[in-house]
């Protein structure tokens, strides 16, 4: 039936992902000696605005104006900037990673036969998983008090002239099991616990198709389908409260109810148009020869409907709170619209990630069609980047945001580490399933 | 029913592997088939019949464009111009809030849109009589219609070309 196929990470691809490491790194090095000279002038100049900034946010929400500031200087701005944008990249690719155990699963959930053939792809993506989780928590212990405000312990003193009691309210949800403004034991818990669970699915999920390789029949698949049917609920739960850990904590005195949707949204599309390009690069370079039109269509349905449904989610987020015009909400969006370079990312990730995708992949054809899904998927990849880099740095950096060298320097470092992983990963495996129970129902796929 | 002077040769296929084996022989023959009625779809029967891709796709995006600058158009005149209604602050003409009724006037005009045009161009008209080839269609048969008067090959050539791709029977239809 299917013939026997075997990735080789051949010395060529693994050339060209060091040279985009190093190019990475070149541009980070620049980037951060360009930041740190720039350093002192930057807050001088933007000092007024941050004035401005407090000012809104004093009339409109006097309990978070008092603290906002409150005294924390922390480190450097390009200190700060770097540890921003690394948490910045590296949630992205979590994301990515992640994504790829969630599309497996959802293969088997849905019983789906189609995507028989491309499966390996999406699992050899899941390998960044374990590496991911590592990095979340260097960069948590390191950067915890510029990434995260609620942190700070005199936040939570009601002698202190910083204390917040809107945060002291919520400081269960981080401070659980130990003492206010200490250590979050329950918010690192569930960290760990997030990255453990997803890792120990991706195994067993992983031992079970690699074992159909060699033994065939149906009870692997059988025994895949269960895993993955509790992996999916597990993930429903764990991807909404990391999305709140992880990302909406920046900003703790703000929330929204759509946010967990928003970070899976987000992450789902980028992972899609990820898979979608290594099939295409794969088959380009002579891979994956079962993989016809009709199987590319699919995943370019997949592509499309999602960034759709991405849109969906922003645009539902961002109405209530226009609408509502409840000054503890919308604050997020002024600091976003208001001040650059967060004003044109907003609208930039608005037509990179809905009008072009919406546009561009419309037709039955551009879907069929290894050309157009090449200009789409890196367009939303890069899109759903600037989409992340919005969520987290304007709560971060305030108005000392930027966006360089630096940050494209560590985006180039990440991806070419994230491509090294799953290559690799995907070379230790047969690339084409052996014993799919479905692999006949996919080669006569046509739609 | 009053005649309209056509005249059909019409094939019976028992199986659907003989029919699409059926259809390929008789095209290449230079058989011209009018149309094939079955009574459950056939995977790859439009292809092998060489049909052209609908057009229907561009009809719903154009009706669907209609209905975007319908709302637009309607909700920037209505409550900007004709009667301006301050709601919650917001300014007369402000997008967000347009996008919902825009979506749904885009989805409606292109649905109602594409029945409207599949209707008018498959020239399904209420009190219309559909022509039946061969009633067996709704039950176990394949039929194949071809209109002799878009061939130039005989009816007993047409026949015997019928019979030899597969049908079990041949007849005639008038209408």
């Amino acid at each position: 039936m299917a013939a026997d196929e075997q990735y080789i990470f051949k010395p060529e691809a693994k050339r060209k992902i060091s040279i985009l490491f190093g190019v990475g790194i070149l541009l980070f090095v620049l980037g951060v000696i360009m930041a740190m000279n720039s350093g002192g002038h930057h807050e001088g100049a933007e000092h007024g605005s941050i004035e401005a900034a407090k000012t809104l946010v004093a009339s409109t929400d006097p309990e978070a104006s008092a603290t906002e500031e409150g005294g924390h200087h922390g480190s450097p701005v390009w200190l700060k900037r770097i540890y921003t944008s690394l948490w910045h990249n590296n949630i992205f690719f979590t994301g990515i990673g992640i994504i790829g155990l969630f599309f497996v699963a959802i293969q088997y959930a849905a019983q789906a036969g189609w995507s028989a053939p491309i499966k390996r792809i999406p699992l050899a993506m899941g390998q960044w998983i374990p590496i991911a989780g590592v990095l979340m928590l260097i960069i948590w212990f390191v950067a915890k008090g510029d990434l995260f405000h609620w942190t700070h312990h005199d936040l939570y003193d009601p002698a202190s002239a910083d204390y917040d009691k809107i945060l002291d309210q919520k400081s269960v949800y981080f401070f659980w099991l130990g003492s206010k403004g200490g250590f979050p034991t329950f918010y690192i818990l569930r960290m760990v616990a997030f990255f453990s669970l997803w890792y120990w699915f991706y195994t067993l999920i992983k031992k079970q198709m690699l074992a159909e390789d060699l033994e065939g029949g149906t009870q692997h698949w059988y025994s895949a389908r269960k895993l993955s049917a509790v992996f999916l609920i597990i993930f429903a739960v764990s991807s909404s409260v990391a999305a709140w850990d992880w990302v909406m904590s920046i900003d703790p005195h703000w929330f929204s109810t759509m946010f967990g949707w928003y970070v899976f949204a987000s992450w789902w599309v980028t992972g899609l148009a990820t898979i979608t390009l290594i099939v295409v690069n794969l088959k380009d370079a002579g891979y994956l020869k079962m993989v016809n039109a009709n199987h590319l269509h699919d995943l370019g349905k997949f592509v499309f409907a999602f960034s759709v449904f991405w849109t969906y989610i922003w645009f539902s987020q961002f109405m209530l709170i226009y609408y509502a015009n409840i000054p503890e909400e919308t604050v997020y969006f002024i600091e976003r619209l208001k001040h650059s370079p967060y004003s044109w990312i907003f609208y930039a990730n608005l037509i990179l990630n809905f009008v072009l995708p919406f546009l561009l992949l419309m037709t039955r054809d551009a879907k069929r069609h290894m050309a157009m899904l090449k200009v789409v998927c890196p367009i939303i990849i890069v899109g759903h980047w600037f989409d992340f880099y919005n969520m987290i740095t304007p709560g971060i950096m305030q108005y000392n945001g930027g966006i360089g060298l630096l940050e494209i320097g560590l985006a180039c470092i990440f991806f070419a580490l994230f491509l090294w992983v799953s290559l690799s990963a995907l070379s230790k495996m047969p690339l084409v399933a052996k014993n799919h129970p479905m692999m006949g129902e996919s080669l006569n796929h046509h739609i | 029913m009053s005649s309209t002077g056509e005249k059909f040769l019409v094939g019976i296929f028992d199986d659907e592997d003989i029919l699409l084996h059926g259809v390929e022989g008789i095209r290449e023959k230079g058989v011209k088939i009018h149309e094939v009625y079955t009574p459950f779809p056939v995977h790859g029967l439009d292809e092998v019949l060489g049909y052209k891709r609908s057009r229907l796709p561009i009809a719903a995006f154009l009706f669907g464009l209609t209905g975007t600058s319908l709302a637009l158009t309607m909700q920037i005149w209505m409550l900007g111009f004709d009667w301006p209604m301050i709601i919650g602050g917001k300014n007369f003409v402000s997008l967000p809030p347009f996008i919902p009724v825009t979506f749904e006037l885009t989805v409606l005009l292109s649905a109602l849109g594409m029945v409207a045009t599949f209707f008018i161009v498959s020239d399904m008209k209420p009190y219309k009589t559909p022509r039946t080839y061969d009633i067996r269609s709704t039950d176990d048969k394949h039929v194949m219609a071809i209109d002799l008067a878009a061939n130039k090959l005989s009816k007993d050539e047409i026949g015997q070309i019928l019979k030899a791709n597969g049908a079990s029977e041949v007849n005639e239809k008038n209408f």
